[in-house]
C-alpha cells in the first residue's frame, strides 16, 4: 500500500494554495462578492492564480540562490494550483460573464489584446499541466524541460493582462512584472552560475570556521 | 442608428433578483469547482430580501432600479479609494455642510450659492437614469435633483461662453486619495454649454429620495446619463463658464482612453476593452450597451454633423 508522505512545508503549501479557493466559496455563500460578483470572482481567481504562478516560477532560484530544497518539491503543486485558479478564472469569464456566448468571447478574446494575452497564457499552462506528470516528463526527455520554461512566457503574458485590465494606476501590476523579472534573471546560466560559486565558496568558508572554532 | 425595442434589448434571463442570481451562480460554480461537501446553501435572511425587494422604480425602458444597497456600496470615486467598496465607509465622514458652489467665469451674475438654497430654490424632480461606467457595468439610478439649465440660466452666460467647466472639492485630508500623485487634482469636467443646457443634464443632490450619500458624491453631483459614468463629477464646488475645451481629470492622466465627450457607444471600443456589453449590477451575464446609453432621441442633435467620438482615437 502506497503511503503518502508530505512534509509540514507541503502540507502548508497545499492549504496556502487553497485558501484563496475557500475564502472565495466562503464570500459566496456568505452572500459576499460584492454588487458585481462576477467581476469579484474573476479579480480574485486571476489574482490567485498569478501569486501562484509567481511562486512556482520562485522555486527553483530558492534553492539555486538560497540553498532551500524542499521548494523544489512544492514546485508542480504551486504550478497546478496556479493552474486550477486559471481555469476558474477563464470559465468564469466564458461562462458567467459571457454566458458561453461564443460570438461575443471570439470578440472579446481575438479583438482584445488583453484578452489575448490572457488566453495566451491559459493555452501555455495548459500544455504545462497536461504533461507535468512523470510519464510525460520521460516521454519528452530532453524536450520537457525546454517546453516547461514557457512558464516564464506564461507569467510575462500574465503580468502583461492584468496592465493592460487597470484602468490607470499600474503599480500593482508592475510590482508582479519585476518579480517574475528578478526570478527570470536569476534562471540566467551566467547568474544562477556566480551565485552558486558564492554561495559554494561561502559554505565552505563557513564550514572552515566551524573546524577553526 | 436604429432604436432598438426594450423587448428585444432585455434577455429574458436577465429578470432576476440578487438572491436568485448566486442561487443560479451556485449551480455553475459548484459544477465547476466540483464541490461536494459543502454543505447545504443556508436559505436567503427575510429581511435581507425585504431589502433588495422591487420598489416598483423603474426606468423608461422597463428596467427595474438598481438596489439601494447596491449603489451606495459600489463607487468609483478615486478621491476616497480606487477600491469600489472601501469608497463608503472611507467616505462616511466625509464633510458636506456648509458647502457653497461657486459659480462664475463669464457670466453676468456670479454667484456662490450655498447648498440648502440650491435644494430649496430649485425644484427638486426624480429623474430615472442608467448610468454607464466606462468599465462596462451599469445601473440604474433614481436621482432626485434638478436641470443645469435652471442654473445656468440664473447666472446668464455671456455669449463667449462655450464650455463649463466643473471642479470637485480638493481637501486631501478629508480625501486621501488626492495624495495619488497619478492624477491631477481636483476632478474637473466639463461639457459643451449646449450640453450641459440639454434638460437631461441635471444636478442631484439626493438619490432614492434620500440626500446623496458621500459615495455617491454628496451633498452635489452631475448625472449626464448619455455619457459615460465619469463625466458625472461628485461633490462639486466650482462651475465656471469658458471659452476653451476643459481638459478633464480623466482626459489629462490617459490622453489616448479618455476624451472630452465620452459618449456612450457600443461600436466605439475603449482602446483596451469592448464597450458593446454591459454587466447591469444585480444581473447575471451581459446585456447589449445602447447608443447613447439609449438617450439617442434626446442627445443625438448635439452632434449633427461632427462625429462626437472622433475628438481621440478611441472612446470619446
Amino acid at each position: 500500500m502506497p503511503v503518502f508522505k508530505f512534509t509540514r512545508f507541503q502540507i502548508a503549501v497545499h492549504i496556502g494554495s487553497l485558501i484563496p479557493l475557500s475564502l472565495l466559496l466562503w464570500d459566496y455563500f456568505a452572500d459576499n462578492l460584492t454588487v458585481n460578483p462576477i467581476q469579484d470572482i474573476t479579480f480574485r481567481t486571476g489574482k490567485a492564480a498569478l501569486v501562484l504562478l509567481v511562486l512556482s516560477l520562485a522555486c527553483t532560484p530558492l534553492n539555486t540562490v538560497f540553498g532551500f530544497k524542499p521548494a523544489l518539491k512544492v514546485r508542480r503543486a504551486l504550478g497546478l494550483y496556479a493552474f486550477l485558479y486559471v481555469c476558474l478564472h477563464f470559465l468564469t469569464f466564458v461562462g458567467l460573464d459571457y454566458g458561453f456566448d461564443l460570438g461575443l468571447i471570439y470578440e472579446a478574446i481575438f479583438e482584445k489584446r488583453y484578452a489575448l494575452v490572457g488566453f495566451a497564457a491559459f493555452l501555455i499552462l495548459l500544455s504545462l499541466a497536461i504533461t507535468s506528470t512523470q510519464g510525460w516528463m520521460k516521454r519528452l526527455g530532453k524536450n520537457w524541460k525546454r517546453l516547461h520554461r514557457l512558464v516564464y512566457l506564461a507569467g510575462l503574458l500574465a503580468v502583461v493582462h492584468y496592465v493592460w485590465l487597470v484602468k490607470s494606476d499600474i503599480r500593482e501590476p508592475l510590482t508582479y512584472g519585476a518579480v517574475v523579472g528578478l526570478l527570470l534573471v536569476a534562471r540566467i546560466p551566467v547568474f544562477k552560475k556566480g551565485v552558486m560559486k558564492f554561495r559554494g565558496g561561502l559554505i565552505k568558508r563557513l564550514e572552515a570556521e566551524k573546524r577553526i572554532a | 442608428m436604429i432604436r432598438i425595442p426594450s423587448s428585444e434589448i432585455t434577455p429574458e434571463h436577465v429578470y432576476l433578483s440578487r438572491r436568485e442570481f448566486l442561487k443560479q451562480m451556485g449551480i455553475v460554480t459548484a459544477g465547476s469547482l466540483l464541490l461536494s461537501a459543502c454543505g447545504a446553501k443556508p436559505t436567503a435572511s427575510p429581511q435581507a430580501d425585504a431589502g433588495e425587494a422591487a420598489t416598483g422604480l423603474a426606468d423608461e425602458l422597463g428596467d427595474p432600479a438598481t438596489s439601494y444597497e447596491a449603489i451606495t456600496n459600489y463607487n468609483n470615486y478615486y478621491e476616497f479609494s480606487t477600491d469600489k467598496e472601501s469608497v463608503a465607509p472611507l467616505s462616511k465622514d466625509f464633510q458636506t455642510s456648509p458647502w457653497t458652489v461657486e459659480v462664475g467665469g463669464l457670466v453676468n451674475n456670479p454667484k456662490t450659492y450655498d447648498i440648502d438654497d440650491l435644494r430649496q430654490n430649485f425644484d427638486q424632480e426624480e429623474r430615472i437614469y442608467r448610468l454607464r461606467c466606462v468599465e462596462a457595468w451599469s445601473m440604474v439610478i433614481p436621482w432626485t435633483g434638478f436641470p443645469l439649465a435652471k442654473l445656468l440660466k440664473e447666472v446668464d452666460p455671456k455669449p463667449e461662453a462655450k464650455y463649463v467647466r466643473f471642479e470637485t472639492l480638493y481637501d486631501p485630508e478629508q480625501m486621501p486619495g488626492q495624495n495619488a500623485g497619478w492624477y491631477v487634482w481636483p476632478y474637473a469636467e466639463g461639457l459643451r454649454l449646449d450640453e450641459a443646457m440639454n434638460d437631461l443634464a441635471i444636478l442631484a443632490t439626493g438619490l432614492y429620495g434620500k440626500d446623496l450619500m458621500p459615495q455617491n458624491g454628496a451633498p452635489l453631483r452631475l448625472a449626464v446619463p448619455w455619457k459615460y459614468g465619469f463625466k458625472s463629477i461628485k461633490a462639486i464646488v466650482k462651475i465656471d463658464l469658458v471659452e476653451e475645451r476643459p481638459v478633464s481629470l480623466w482626459m489629462a492622466a490617459a490622453p489616448r482612453e479618455y476624451g472630452f465627450y465620452s459618449n456612450v457607444n457600443p461600436e466605439v471600443d475603449h482602446p483596451r476593452w469592448s464597450q458593446a456589453t454591459e454587466r447591469r449590477i444585480g444581473e447575471l451575464g451581459r446585456r447589449p450597451t445602447l447608443m447613447f446609453n439609449g438617450y439617442e432621441e434626446e442627445v443625438a442633435y448635439l452632434y449633427e454633423g461632427m462625429d462626437p467620438f472622433a475628438d481621440v482615437p478611441a472612446n470619446s
